[in-house]
């Protein structure tokens, strides 16, 4: 099946194989239309006005907080924080609950696969509280070392903080193993589900991760809107991010009494129309399914490996089952430039380390080209990639 | 396609200039944030003349071709006349204009240099 005329950016670049979307998804007709009739037909501020408008305006605002409950399997609603993206979801969680929990001589697992995102916040944290940071490795094969893993955990475990998904390698990380592991050692574990989300089913009560976080953007959602879900009882304990207007209940001689979650962590006027807009993008995967998603892009990801395995000066850098995402090196051609000859051909690839030092030294490559697919890929699109790097070959030869 | 001139993989595959220089008075490091491509230039600078440029760190084509013929160019100038060099001159030794998205590739070497004499 073809999906690319849901999304009318192929409208406008017909011969745009776009391989990108681990980096940013495109989007649909229905989310690009959720925004502009949101500000047309019901802008008001939430949760302030005694206005009607106001009022449409936080009802849909907080039916969207519903929709991303629903689509997760939270518990409750108040489960889901709105922020501006997985970065600050993270940053989010080591602010305030790390802050209150991360002490000296304290382990944080992470692993080689990890996003800066999921690593800095971690590493920054570790270097201020003298705790310890302990990396997964990655066996032979690219795949996370989970015998490794078993062997991190001890009783100074305090956080183990995974992808779901690596960004970079496409490997699917057996998370349920992961967390059943950690708690054995009541460590609160994070996932990082914003490579999984449009992917792969996210069930936050059959995980039974204590937060999970991910970005609206890579899920056919607009850019700025993300989600921090989180067990009641631990958002219930820690304290406030920012702090600022609608967050506090009352103040009286200086001393503040802040809202309950989620509005004790969403301090300001919020991304209203990106997140009614994440709304959309939820429905539209929920219409046409995660498993034909999932059938679609696995299809796809074959045929791309199929063609990056007839080339000997190839490396391809991700395990045998990857998921929608290959990292791979030419031979004596840099990233960047299979990145501008790739463009040369309408093939939108990223070249460098997407955001993950830490993997680009273990697999000892100072950066990578990456193609990652999905739902609007087409089996025209890869016969360009390998167009593209016969193109490649041909200049460098 | 121009970006891929034949004079531009020459400098790719044979850089002038790419070792270390021992008699360097002047030297500085600049990364690449996007693909962590790292550039240090070593000069040798004499009576506010360059009388030396070298260059080591590996990266794409358009960064080791412009680094290379950078430090050619280098070579005999004032670092007055150095510090004023500007993208614009980078593009004339490449003899392409780049795209945006590769900028930093192809003055990498130059920051470098410019950082270099500051110092």
């Amino acid at each position: 099946m073809n999906y690319k005329n849901l999304f009318p950016i192929f409208s406008h670049h017909p011969e745009l194989a776009f391989l990108d979307s681990a980096s940013t998804t495109q989007k649909p007709q229905a989310v690009i239309d959720s925004i502009s009739d949101f500000y047309s037909h019901d802008y008001a501020n939430v949760h302030r006005g005694i206005y009607k408008l106001s009022e449409t305006s936080s009802e849909l605002f907080e039916s969207s907080r519903e929709t991303v409950k629903n689509f997760i399997n939270a518990k409750k609603s108040s489960e889901i924080v709105f922020t501006r993206g997985t970065t600050e979801s993270i940053n989010l969680i080591a602010a305030t609950w790390g802050e209150e929990n991360i002490e000296a001589d304290d382990e944080i697992i992470l692993s080689t696969l990890e996003h800066h995102s999921n690593y800095l916040p971690w590493l920054n944290l570790a270097t201020k509280k003298h705790a310890h940071i302990k990396k997964i490795p990655l066996t032979d094969d690219l795949t996370l070392d989970l015998d490794a893993y078993e062997k991190l955990l001890s009783s100074k475990t305090k956080l183990v903080t995974i992808t779901a998904l690596s960004n970079a390698t496409g490997e699917i990380i057996d998370l349920k193993k992961i967390i059943t592991l950690a708690h054995k050692f009541n460590a609160t574990v994070i996932v990082d589900a914003a490579q999984s989300i449009s992917h792969l089913k996210t069930d936050v009560q059959d995980l039974n991760c204590d937060f999970l976080v991910f970005s609206g953007h890579k899920m056919f959602g607009p850019t700025g809107i993300g989600i921090l879900y989180g067990k009641a009882e631990i958002l219930d304990k820690i304290p406030p991010y920012h702090t600022g207007g609608s967050m506090v209940v009352n103040i009286e001689n200086d001393t503040p009494t802040y809202h309950a979650p989620p509005q004790k962590f969403e301090a300001g006027t919020p991304n209203i129309a990106g997140t009614i807009a994440l709304k959309q993008a939820i429905q539209f995967i929920q219409k046409i399914e995660l498993k034909n998603i999932q059938t679609h892009c696995q299809d796809l990801t074959s045929q791309a490996r199929q063609i990056l395995e007839q080339y000997p000066n190839l490396t391809i850098h991700s395990p045998k089952a990857n998921n929608s995402i290959f990292s791979f090196s030419i031979e004596g051609i840099h990233p960047h430039d299979i990145s501008t000859i790739f463009d040369s051909e309408n093939v939108a690839i990223r070249a460098g380390h997407h955001c993950a030092k830490p993997l680009m030294e273990a697999l000892k490559v100072p950066a990578t080209a990456r193609l990652s697919l999905h739902l609007y890929n087409t089996p025209q699109d890869l016969d360009k990639l390998d167009l593209a790097i016969k193109k490649c070959f041909k200049i460098f030869k | 396609m121009d970006l891929y001139s034949e004079i531009i993989l020459d400098y790719y595959k044979n850089p002038r200039n790419k070792t270390l220089l021992e008699t360097a008075n002047k030297t500085a490091t600049e990364f690449n944030s996007t693909c962590g491509d790292k550039i240090t230039i070593y000069l040798e600078v004499a009576d506010d003349k360059i009388i030396q440029a070298r260059y080591q760190g590996d990266g794409c084509a358009i960064s080791q071709a412009s680094t290379s013929m950078l430090t050619e160019k280098l070579i005999g100038l004032s670092v007055k006349e150095a510090q004023e060099l500007k993208i614009h001159d980078i593009f004339q030794l490449l003899g392409v204009e780049i795209n945006p998205g590769r900028i930093k590739c192809a003055t990498i070497g130059l920051i470098a240099t410019q950082k270099a004499l500051k110092i």
